[in-house]
């Protein structure tokens, strides 16, 4: 006998296969559904090579920050009009390529010659900032909601889900643009760029709650149903630990993966703010900002395809990441 | 923590045997309809349902699909409030107490779950699922929660080492293994087992049916038995109450009713259970029910089942039959009772 707890107890003499079982009772850990879900995620390389470019995204933007702010070796926007032609007038790159080089790897803004590739990463850290704190705020908000409105029901439902119906038929993009017009400089101690970030996870966070909202409802509405429910309250439970505690486990796995697939919309809607100009201020750089600059230029398209790629990348990456995710997290759902 | 009076504070009216007692027990769905959720009816799933359960016996209460069955199970053990009509457990009228009333109450009665994959959350540990009892009604087991839940899954006979394992990596019949032994953890005096065996294989029906046999007699359970197969009900059954649409046609001691059923439904459930010997089979007529159980939106007039009766006359329309004894102990629905000349040879029943 191995195992200690079980020797003087009824359980060893009751069972005579139960010596076998203590022998084997460190190998028998229960699996649970998340470590069965990595296993799964492990064995599709699609969600894991997708996986791999956002850890490399965040990396990118965390590494953007400190090269904008601690390392200050190309400053997004320091000037480089050496590098562009001002003679000529077109005020396009001179070297080849959109002037890439060494030290510039993905060459030159035309104008005023910043460097495309600081810009492409330090804009990394606004959108995906701005795009993760968004997606917070809405799963946060729309789940809290939705687990009230499906499990109470009746005229909390009600109240809830005609609010969701209103926040849908908001004029979304309207109001973010007056909204930045009347905003003033400084807000809760908030000034500048900060106040437009935060503005921007307000306005993209909090107007997206109804979708994860909805969500939740739904699977609240079928999970309150189950019979682990009535058995939880025919053993007395109250209401916090039904929702808490048996609801919300259940609620978390559709939650992950909405919530990654609303990463790469608000990184979308960021970067359409951006461009429309109602995003962060210039100088500093967003894709959307970078996109909306190139325009100006469009002769001269890689100044365009560097923030469109890392758009493109950043949004196809979350987007396989979270169908694999899903996948992973429930397979009968495919 | 808080000391449930596990001893009645009144004393039983009709009998200090009578375990759990529904009186008149209606439940009454609303159907509301438009913009003002106005009521325009009800679904009548229980409408006036009396019986008493004594101590240490198994009554089951047999029917087809959407009778009622269910919904008397949730009634008794108040995971709805009836209607009308009141429901007593151990003396004490627990029919309209509230969510915290009933708490302390809910050590004496108990439900096993029809759907074994459903009644245990997914995302909890089988210690968590078994452990949760004390856990709600806040009592601390002797030898701490890990030990006793272990005791438990001993008891239904899963492997104790188990214990960290979630519903999802075990079978169907041990699943409702692990949902009796959470049943079990506070010692309940009553088991409503609603359809406990019927989403499981024949083979491990045997077996958890078997487990609810040898638990009820080392603890002396007494249990509400919500069934439709009829070979399970009289195999664990005391007394058996046939119901139909709402309502109980027939109640009686499980031989009484096997042997002599009085109420037309009750010889037809009967007629069509398969006998397994050939022989037998042959000699036998079954009835065959024509037409679908009513709308309990909208029942039937008089005697609920006359619409697929094959002895209904103009009375059975008119007049509901009153539950009536045609035998001790035994008491059946029906103004034109089958097998009447023998059982009412014996007619001092419990009116």
């Amino acid at each position: 006998m191995t195992a200690p707890p079980d020797t003087s107890g009824s359980a060893a003499e009751a069972r005579p296969e139960a010596a076998l079982d203590g022998m084997s009772a460190k190998a028998i850990e229960g699996r649970s559904l998340g470590q069965i879900a990595w296993l799964r995620l492990k064995r599709d390389k699609v969600a894991m090579v997708a996986g791999g470019v956002v850890v490399v995204l965040v990396l990118v933007a965390v590494a953007g920050l400190l090269l904008d702010r601690v390392f200050d070796v190309v400053h997004p926007n320091t000037f480089h009009e050496d590098l562009v032609d001002r003679a000529g007038g077109t005020l396009a790159p001179t070297g080849a390529l959109g002037g890439m080089s060494w030290d510039h790897i993905m060459g030159v803004e035309p104008g005023n010659g910043r460097d495309i590739a600081a810009r492409v990463f330090s804009g990394a850290w606004i959108s995906l900032l701005i795009a993760f704190l968004a997606t917070l705020l809405s799963v946060f908000i729309g789940t809290v909601l939705g687990v009230t409105a499906g499990y109470f029901g009746g005229w909390v439902d009600t109240l809830i889900s005609r609010a969701m119906d209103v926040f849908l038929a908001f004029p979304l993009l309207v109001f973010a643009i007056a909204l930045v017009g009347t905003v003033p400089d400084e807000m809760f101690g908030l000034r500048g760029e900060s106040l437009r970030i935060a503005m921007l996870i307000f306005i993209i966070g909090f107007f997206n709650w109804p979708y994860a909202g909805r969500i939740v409802r739904g699977q609240t509405l079928s999970l309150r149903e189950r019979e682990f429910v009535d058995a939880s309250r025919s053993l007395g439970a109250r209401s916090p630990h039904i929702l808490f505690k048996e609801l919300l486990p259940n609620l978390v796995a559709p939650v992950l993966v909405y919530a990654t697939l609303l990463i790469p919309t608000n990184i979308l809607f960021e970067s359409a703010l951006s461009f429309l100009g109602v995003g962060v201020n210039a100088p500093t750089a967003t894709w959307g900002g970078m996109l909306s600059e190139a325009a100006a230029y469009y002769t001269i398209p890689h100044f365009m395809i560097w923030p469109g790629l890392a758009i493109f990348v950043t949004v196809l990456a979350f987007n396989l990441f979270g169908d694999g995710l899903r996948d992973a997290l429930d397979p009968r759902a495919r | 923590m808080t000391e449930a009076p596990t001893t009645p504070e009144q004393p039983a009216a009709a009998d200090r045997d009578d375990l759990l007692v529904a009186d008149g027990l209606q439940m009454h769905f609303p159907i509301r309809r438009g913009l003002l959720r106005r009521k325009v009816g009800a679904v009548q799933a229980v409408d006036g349902l009396s019986f008493a359960v004594k101590r240490g016996e198994t009554l089951s209460l047999v029917g087809e699909s959407g009778c009622g069955k269910t919904t008397t199970g949730r009634l008794l053990t108040r995971l709805l409030e009836p209607t009308a009509g009141t429901v007593t457990l151990d003396g004490r009228d627990i029919t309209h107490l509230s969510v915290s009333q009933m708490r302390p109450l809910r050590r004496d009665i108990q439900m096993i779950f029809q759907d074994p994959y459903s009644s245990l959350n997914p995302r909890h540990t089988v210690g968590t699922i078994v452990g949760a009892p004390w856990k709600l009604q806040g009592v601390d087991p002797p030898g701490g929660v890990k030990k006793a839940v272990q005791e438990l899954l001993e008891l239904v006979g899963l492997n104790p080492e188990h214990y960290n394992r979630y519903p999802h990596e075990f079978s169907g019949g041990q699943r409702q293994r692990i949902g009796i032994a959470r049943t079990l953890a506070l010692r309940p005096k009553v088991i409503v087992a609603d359809e406990p065996v019927s989403a499981l294989d024949v083979s491990v029906q045997a077996q958890v049916v078997n487990l609810m046999e040898d638990l009820q007699d080392e603890f002396d359970l007494t249990y509400v038995m919500i069934a439709h197969d009829l070979s399970v009900v009289r195999h664990v059954s005391d007394r058996v109450a046939v119901m139909y649409l709402g309502k109980i046609m027939e109640i009686a001691d499980r031989t009484a009713l096997y042997e002599r059923p009085t109420h037309p439904y009750t010889v037809a459930l009967l007629s069509a259970v398969p006998i397994p010997d050939t022989n037998r089979k042959n000699k036998r007529e079954r009835i065959r029910l024509q037409g679908d159980v009513p709308s309990p939106v909208n029942p039937p007039s008089g005697c609920r089942f006359r619409t697929r009766c094959w002895k209904a006359e103009e009375i059975c329309a008119a007049e509901e039959p009153p539950l009536v004894a045609v035998g001790p102990g035994h008491q059946t629905a029906c103004h034109f009772p089958e097998n009447k000349d023998e059982v009412t040879t014996n007619p001092t029943g419990t009116a």
